[in-house]
């Protein structure tokens, strides 16, 4: 069980990490300044567990995976939004960031809100309000690529096609 | 049959494809620059396997370049002992990488191309599939050549009319964008076409590509026709012959029209790159820095406008204006042709090709407070430096005339020499 932390539509790539961190690729340091520009409380007293809350299209912006590292980086066990930019989400399964994907939590959940995730079945708990949903299902490979914990764990052990199943 | 993104995975797949399918291609390059490459690397290392095709990995130096810092300097350091390890014949260190892959010839009609940058979308506007990608994929395409995709819906975006003197391809892009709003495109592909887009050179049609990332979209591609072969032909190293591909009996998920004939020019302002107003809307709002540069609007034609509305003037005394050509070939051909000389003698700073400013790294930093007018394509808070700092879009001229008084000025209004 972890804090929600809550966040606006459009949340973009800056906002999560600004450029001018992007120097480095270590999660720990840029953890340092994840959400910094937005929520500047949010890299000291982020804690493990805790869960990332964004809106409508999550992630947009720049290609830049530093900002789902950074967020892993921040040790929290997940972001649930409503939608995701594209190339955020590619990111995200890639590194092995845990997204779903879930409109109606987003809506029910608010910033301190104690929040419980299943990452297996989908499965939301608000313990705060006592309310419970379901997230939408991902698609086969990308829960192929989630299961071996990113993709480059999954070619060490695979060729590329069997992600096609 | 289909449209354009659909005949151009058909072709790559082997078979024919639609929308929603998932397909695993291969890509025809693997772009990635100095910001993206080191993770790339991390990835590659971690796979360990061997580099599938080197000649079909490209680099680019260009985010930060020359380096502003020691980070910056060791991460060109460890790109370079990388490149030689691997012996990849392909390190770009000549401006924007987007810039420099059109004109090196790695763009051509019905390519896929995979870049780990955001603005990869600007190779559609010469009928390729360019697309970004994190830097984790482009080291997985290192070793697999491929990259998976889910075929998009496409939205047709139908341009017609001619614009008034003063309005550019710019204005054109940034009022579509400000009325598809920047996810009115996620995860679909945006057809760009219509007797405005048919008409445009190639300079300008790469504006529509460029942009069509900021309202989230997978590309945005223009179908090949006689203008893309002429200036692959001419202002490219690209070898063909040239397929081209077009739409066949597309079934589109919408189509948008705008007709452009009475448009004026537009302004993004501060903090979203949907928040589009027309000129008239801010003009007379002081600003402190303008920008002439990036992938999206500083190629040779851009420097031509803007060199032709401050030539024999003087910009703003307290107003920065800087001016950083997209590649050391348009830098070039801007020296020879006397633009450069135009442009400094009005007071500009005019800097060696690249990225910095756009992204807050080096040569444009600003301050707490400050408000800038750029050519860029996105406005995001705290992009350019300060978080307190604003940033605002607009087309080369808007940028141009706006440097002369130091406040968001018509273009319209300024007497050309």
């Amino acid at each position: 069980m972890g804090k929600a932390w809550t966040f606006e539509d459009n949340m973009n790539t800056d906002e999560i990490i600004p450029g001018r961190y992007n120097i480095t690729i270590d999660p720990l340091e840029l953890a340092e300044h994840v959400f910094c520009e937005v929520k500047p409380e949010f890299p000291e007293q982020v804690q493990p567990g805790d869960i990332v809350v964004g809106g409508q299209n999550f992630g947009c912006g720049s290609s830049r995976e530093h900002a789902p590292i950074a967020i892993k980086g921040s040790q929290v066990k997940c972001v649930i939004a409503k939608s995701y930019a594209r190339i955020f989400f590619r990111n995200s399964v890639n590194i092995g960031l845990p997204i779903l994907e879930c409109p109606p939590a987003v809506d029910d959940i608010t910033e301190g809100d104690l929040v419980e995730v299943n990452l297996s079945s989908g499965v939301i708990t608000n313990q705060t309000k006592g309310t419970s949903y379901q997230a939408n299902p991902l698609p086969d490979f990308v829960i192929r690529i989630a299961e071996a914990g990113g993709i480059v764990n999954f070619l060490k052990e695979h060729d590329i096609q069997e992600l096609m199943g | 049959m289909g449209t354009l993104i659909e005949e151009i995975l058909s072709r790559k797949a082997g078979k024919p494809v639609q929308a929603g399918e998932i397909v695993m291609v291969d890509a025809d390059y693997m772009m990635s620059h100095d910001n993206t490459t080191p993770l790339a690397i991390k990835a590659f290392r971690n796979i360990g396997k061997p580099i599938h095709d080197k000649n079909r990995i490209v680099l680019h130096f260009d985010h930060a370049y020359p380096a502003p810092n020691l980070m910056a300097a060791g991460n060109h350091r460890m790109i370079i002992d990388f490149v030689k390890e691997q012996e990849l014949p392909f390190l770009f260190k000549q401006g924007v990488c987007h810039q420099v892959m059109i004109e090196e010839g790695f763009i051509a009609p019905g390519a896929i191309v995979i870049g780990a940058d955001s603005h990869s979308n600007t190779y559609g506007a010469l009928g390729a599939f360019g697309t970004g990608l994190g830097s984790t994929e482009i080291g997985v395409g290192w070793v697999t050549g491929k990259a998976w995709f889910r075929v998009p819906e496409t939205i047709r975006v139908e341009v017609t009319g001619q614009t008034q003197p003063g309005v550019y391809a710019k204005d054109v892009m940034l009022h579509i964008t400000g009325e598809l709003g920047m996810d009115g495109g996620t995860y679909r592909s945006i057809e760009f076409g219509g007797e405005y887009i048919d008409n445009l050179p190639m300079h300008e049609r790469i504006i529509f590509s460029n942009m069509s990332t900021e309202v989230g979209a997978k590309c945005g591609l223009i179908a090949a026709d006689q203008t893309t072969i002429d200036y692959l032909e001419n202002e490219t190293c690209a070898e063909g012959p040239f397929d081209i591909i077009q739409p066949v009996h597309p079934v589109y998920e919408s189509v948008v029209n705008f007709d452009v004939s009475a448009l004026t020019p537009q302004v993004a302002c501060h903090p979203d790159v949907d928040n589009v107003s027309p000129i008239a809307g801010v003009e007379g709002l002081e600003i402190h820095q303008v920008y002439i540069g990036t992938c999206t609007n500083a190629r040779y034609e851009d420097l031509v406008v803007a060199a032709s509305i401050l030539k024999g003037k003087r910009v703003h005394d307290y107003t920065h204006v800087i001016v950083t050509p997209a590649s050391n070939r348009i830098y070039e051909k801007a020296l020879k042709n006397g633009l450069i000389e135009t442009l400094m003698q009005a007071g500009c700073t005019v800097t060696q090709p690249g990225c910095g400013a756009c992204i807050g790294r080096h040569g444009g930093i600003l301050a707490a407070g400050e408000r800038a007018l750029t050519t860029m394509n996105r406005n995001f808070i705290g992009r350019m430096g300060s978080p307190e700092a604003e940033i605002y879009l607009s087309s080369p001229a808007t940028a141009a005339a706006s440097a002369l008084t130091g406040r968001i000025t018509d273009p319209r209004t300024i007497q050309e020499n």
